[in-house]
């Protein structure tokens, strides 16, 4: 007897291109499997973890945005390398006491690693990050040469 | 056909609001189960979590960081979340408590008392 059953999700998660070309089969092994068979098969799960990212740019900042849900903020590396942003850290299982036993498992547990390739220039020795709700907000202050400059007319 | 009832009644609610179903993870420890659920963005006043026929529902409504500037890159979801489970009968859904930190949702499902183990003394 299933323990926890879960149910299929009406959406995988984060991979909206992955959702459209495995349709087909969806709906196909929704009728021919057991209707929980077709849960966990947005392959990232299983491959490694990347974590989602966005990226804004105003006239003073570069800001990253990463979803990075139950971290502890001292296992969260952030480095600045020849205009590469790179996230990466490691997400540890919580306190397993003794006679545990994983029924299922979705969450990627292990190491990570995320980089992204800044627009501009960044000033590395004035970044600074958040860490609140599971997301990590870094502020990339541009380096004074790019910023937008207001030119006076005399 | 039990399944095709519940997911039919699922895709009804999904025309009113969309939602992302996140990873989740079980684990089993004698006394009960451990539930985590992945809900970047969720704090505590987002949390809506509900028992209702046995079948468990964990809502997450983001309240995310606002930025100031243009995205220039997106590949973050706007969706809240949602996912149900079906409860097991040996679990007291009285007793489920939870918790959120750092966008991770755990739920405790203690067992009820009659399914515990039990060690049984022979005099």
């Amino acid at each position: 007897m299933p323990l926890i059953r879960y149910q299929a999700p009406e959406l995988a998660p984060w991979s909206a291109a992955d959702r459209w070309s495995n349709l087909g089969d969806e709906l196909n092994s929704f009728f021919e499997l057991p209707f929980w068979s077709s849960f966990g098969r947005a392959g990232q799960l299983f491959t490694g973890w990347s974590p989602a990212l966005d990226l804004y740019q105003s006239n003073d900042n570069v800001i990253a945005v990463v979803e990075l849900p139950g971290m502890r903020k001292g296992d969260i590396e952030i480095s600045l390398h020849d205009g590469t942003l790179t996230i990466s850290g490691e997400r540890r299982r919580e306190s397993s006491s003794n006679g545990e036993k994983a029924e299922r498992t979705e969450r990627y547990i292990g190491r990570f690693r995320r980089s992204i390739a800044l627009p501009t220039s960044v000033d590395a020795t004035k970044v600074s990050a958040t860490y609140r709700d599971g997301i990590l907000t870094v502020t990339l202050p541009k380096a004074e040469e790019v910023k937008p400059k207001q030119i006076q007319v005399s | 056909m039990n399944t095709l009832t519940r997911e039919n009644r699922d895709s009804d609610r999904v025309q009113t609001e969309q939602f992302l179903a996140p990873p989740a993870s079980v684990i089993e420890a004698g006394e009960g189960y451990t539930l985590e659920v992945e809900m970047p963005g969720v704090n505590k006043d987002g949390l809506d979590i509900s028992v209702e026929n046995n079948e468990l529902t964990i809502i997450g409504r983001r309240s995310l960081p606002v930025v100031e500037g243009t995205l220039i890159h997106h590949e973050s979801r706007p969706e809240n979340f949602r996912r149900t489970f079906e409860l097991d009968p040996s679990i007291d859904a009285n007793k489920i408590s939870a918790n959120v930190e750092q966008g991770l949702v755990t739920l405790t499902l203690p067992k009820a008392e009659h399914v515990k183990p039990r060690k049984i003394t022979v005099s």
